[in-house]
């Protein structure tokens, strides 16, 4: 049942250190592990070896966290659709394939170690504006707004978003339109986020530009990589909600 | 020391603005002169947080994750309870609270648990304005669903992602507050150590994990809001970056850890496959109103599900509990599980499993219904398990999900250690001995948002806090022995790797702790924890070094905290001699194998205080009191 996997994997001390594609190949790569378990064995291999193994970010291990991404055989969160890493199974390889792993790549997201990088830069765009400026103990009851059930769906749909950043990765522009404008959706087209619609939207477009994220050319790659599959058409609402507050300044 | 769980006086339903009124203030313009360190960042610790910082105190939140909006609490998938009666169907603060003591089979404190219920419902209101998109009706009113086996529908969710959305309410409000200043984030650290100044939490060790820095914290109160220790057993549905260690550690500086051995063990999550499993994945429990829970009668009967006639199926749940047949609750039908498997009759290649079989629901309904219910359900279970569903049963075997024993608090929820606070599923307070489903959402968010602000304000204005800097002794003291420990696991270099000492504790754990402990079984686990740990000192191999980003190290470090914790979980599961809620003592069942509480002896917490690794901790009681609802035995015959 065992299949044999070769790794390409790219290795980088630090932030700063030069980065290379190291190689090692596993004979005990199982079909049913997932993805990042096949990672889990080779590191223990390295471990034993007395090797320092690859790093890279996981936790929930069921694809709602967003710690994990990795760039597999060039498509951010490899091959299947509406999947993050660790939901990618080997049986999606045949025994003897040779895997390539990368690091998402954007300037916006320095790499730390390995296949770690620092997706912060998004914690700041949300710090920016991506909230309803409410305090703890003003709210009137939850039933007092009435909410169209069509408005309330398609909240859900853009604030799905992980925050994994798939699609700066997949994008050639490193640009985060899809998860910032995922944001100014879910909170805009809400009752309780319109008051702050406008000037939220360019207060978080403002701070992602500061970040060093790319600008958007219209190519689709972030929705076709998001692992919730949200739509580019929220990015077409932030350009118009952004440019009333430009306009309206 | 004796235990004052400081509860108000007054009739239940007048407690908890009693304790509001005797609360002591912290006027507005004295808050930014304290400093409050808040560790964790899921539901709790973010609520806490955004709270706190909303009232104008200085607020440090540390988090092992890069961003707060990773902590596990994201990963709840059903709901949130509340006692709204949107539904007119009879629900009331009171039934809230009546459930949760009854489900949590009369273990746990009842003034807490009418708190919950009561601030149950500003949860929604605050969830609502922060627009979080709760699922509504086509009115444009909140939907809700019923769960876990309530009798009114008081569950108010967001597709299968409640949790995800309720984190995110909270992180964004808390961003709001790193926006305006009052908070101050500091992601990637790990706390490796509680600061004790003249008997008060002054401060946190934290290590950060990038640069591997040893960073000394100091402020005038702590707040623990880190969460479980359900990665003791290894395989769980929690997160593999999930501890104790935070817990542990201020637990070896004096905070009393209470009933360890109350677990919970999930009926339906998907099976074990293999040695290279991280984890175990859940599938939501509302599956069962539709699935046929069954084993084949005969031990050891490899045929294919389909080559075996109904004749020789054992739909165990309906012929034990033939009134809730498949929906007994989650402890009950996780022994019925385990005991199936145990008589050989499990299935699957490991034989520890069995079938959830939608084959009559499908003939019933139709698939497209099925569908319509399950259907990301079964996409999940299809990925994971390359089977499918409609067409051969799911296979399924429990798993452990949430942990209801913790850090010791008294009503305001501050642990035995003056100054330190441990709010959400790190304390042990609100579920007794089984949580009900929906639950731990509300939980988390109601100490955040609603307790917490109120009863840190009355430590802060009634507590001497003399100035305490990083350069005390006592600071100098804990990074020495934060630094030490850390030396010691990497000067091992033996030769295995810290996955196998993970595993071997979880599997130690999962056969003498899980569901169903003996005698025997608990002293032979406790022994083969020490020597296990031992080993661990003599033989484990940890690589690379302490001052960069080294994952292995961190989790060195958390696998060496559960090789000592696991012992009292042992001890704990050990000294109480009854069964309840997730704790099953063989010993202690009706003739009919049902669980046997025994009120008069065991009617209390257990909060154990360290004495030292490997010493006999010494137990205190909490005796717990029932003056409203009267503890009966629980039967689903």
């Amino acid at each position: 049942m065992a299949m044999t996997i070769t790794l390409n994997v790219w290795r980088q001390a630090g932030p700063s250190a030069p980065g290379r594609f190291e190689s090692y190949t596993s004979d005990k790569v199982h079909p049913d592990m997932s993805f990042l378990e096949m990672l889990d064995v080779v590191n223990d291999d390295l471990i034993r070896a007395g090797k320092d193994p690859i790093a890279f970010d996981s936790d929930c291990r069921e694809g709602i966290c967003g710690s994990c991404g990795l760039v597999i055989d060039g498509i951010p969160h490899g091959p299947d659709p509406g999947a993050t890493t660790c939901q990618v199974h080997m049986r999606r390889f045949r025994n003897g394939d040779t895997i390539t792993i990368e690091p998402w790549r954007a300037k916006a997201f320095p790499v730390i170690k390995d296949l770690v990088v620092d997706r912060t830069a998004f914690d700041r765009i949300i710090a920016a504006g991506g909230y309803v400026s409410m305090n703890v103990g003003g709210a009137p009851d939850g039933n007092s707004v009435p909410v169209p059930k069509e408005l309330a769906d398609l909240a859900m749909d853009n604030a799905q978003c992980i925050g994994c950043g798939a699609c700066v990765a997949a994008c050639k522009n490193a640009a985060a339109h899809l998860f910032t404008s995922a944001k100014i959706t879910h909170l805009g087209v809400l009752p309780q986020g319109e008051p702050e619609r406008y000037r939220r939207a360019a207060a978080m477009v403002e701070q992602m530009d500061a970040e060093g994220f790319g600008s958007c050319s219209n190519e689709g790659e972030c929705e076709a990589v998001c692992p919730k599959q949200i739509s580019i058409a929220s990015i077409a609402r932030m350009n118009r909600d952004f440019m009333r507050a430009a306009t309206s300044k | 020391m004796t235990l004052d769980s400081r509860i108000p006086g007054g009739p239940i339903t007048e407690k908890w603005d009693r304790r509001k009124f005797e609360n002591k203030l912290v006027n507005p313009a004295n808050r930014r002169k304290y400093d409050i360190i808040v560790v964790g960042t899921g539901l709790a610790g973010s609520s806490a947080a955004a709270s706190l910082g909303e009232m104008g105190y200085n607020v440090k939140l540390f988090g092992i994750h890069e961003s707060p909006r990773r902590a596990h609490s994201i990963a709840a998938q059903g709901g949130i309870n509340a006692a709204k009666n949107y539904r007119n169907d009879g629900d009331s603060i009171y039934r809230l609270f009546y459930d949760t003591v009854k489900g949590g089979d009369y273990r746990a404190r009842e003034a807490n648990v009418y708190r919950l219920a009561q601030l149950s419902v500003q949860i929604i209101d605050q969830c609502v304005a922060q627009g979080v998109p709760f699922a509504r009706e086509y009115g444009g009113l909140l939907d809700n669903r019923s769960f876990g086996g309530a009798q009114v529908s008081r569950t108010f969710y967001a597709r299968g992602q409640t949790g995800q959305q309720l984190l995110l309410g909270a992180y964004q409000s808390m961003m709001r507050q790193v926006h305006a200043g009052t908070v101050q984030l500091f992601p990637r650290r790990e706390m490796l150590d509680l600061v004790v100044v003249d008997g008060q939490a002054r401060g946190i060790i934290c290590r950060n994990l990038v640069t591997g820095e040893l960073e000394s914290h100091s402020a005038s109160t702590v707040l623990l809001c880190t969460g479980g220790y359900g990665t003791v057993f290894y395989l769980s549905t929690n997160a593999i970056n999930s501890n104790v260690t935070a817990a542990w550690r201020a637990h070896k500086r004096g905070a009393y850890f209470a009933n360890p051995c109350f677990t919970q063990i999930h009926p339906t999550c998907i099976p074990v496959s293999g040695d290279h499993q991280s984890k175990l994945t859940l599938m939501s429990e509302s599956l069962r109103n539709d699935g046929r829970v069954w084993v084949p009668k005969n031990p050891g009967d490899k045929r294919h599900p389909s080559q075996i006639p109904d004749s020789e199926r054992d739909y165990y749940l309906e012929r034990r509990y033939p009134s809730f047949g498949n929906l007994v609750p989650r402890d009950v039908a996780s022994r019925a599980a385990k005991s199936v498997c145990d008589e050989g009759r499990g299935v699957g290649d490991s034989g520890l499993s069995v079938y959830l079989d939608f084959a009559d629901a499908i003939k019933r309904f139709g698939a497209p219904t099925i569908k319509g219910r399950y259907g990301n359900l079964f996409d999940m279970y299809m990925r994971i398990t390359d089977e499918d569903p409609y067409q051969v049963p799911m296979r399924i075997y429990p798993a452990v999900h949430y942990t209801m024993g913790g850090l010791w608090v008294d009503y305001n929820l501050q642990s035995t250690i003056p100054g330190l606070f441990v709010l959400g599923e790190a304390n042990f307070s609100d579920h007794g001995a089984n949580r009900l489903g929906a639950s731990a959402l509300m939980q988390g968010l109601c100490d955040g948002y609603f307790v917490a602000p109120y009863t840190v304000a009355n430590y802060l204005g009634g507590a001497s806090l003399p100035a305490v800097s990083t350069s005390h002794d006592s600071f100098k003291e804990a990074v020495a022995a934060a630094q030490a420990r850390i030396d010691k696991v990497l000067a091992v270099r033996g030769s295995k790797s810290i996955r196998e000492y993970h595993r071997a504790v979880g599997a130690l754990c999962w056969d003498h702790v899980g569901m169903a402990r003996n005698e025997q079984g608990l002293k032979g686990a406790i022994q083969s924890i020490r020597s296990l740990r031992d080993e661990f000192w003599q033989n484990v191999s940890v690589p690379g070094e302490k001052n960069n980003l080294n994952p292995a190290l961190d989790y060195a470090g958390r696998v060496a905290d559960y090789l000592e914790f696991a012992e009292v979980l042992a001890l704990d599961a050990l000294e109480r001699h009854e069964s309840c809620g997730g704790h099953f003592r063989e010993e202690y069942q009706t003739p009919d194998g049902e669980a046997l509480r025994r009120d008069d002896e065991y009617s209390y917490v257990a909060a154990w205080e360290f004495t030292g690794v490997g010493q006999m901790p010494t137990l205190h009681k909490e005796a717990l009191t029932f003056d409203e609802v009267h503890p009966s035995q629980r039967s689903y015959k």
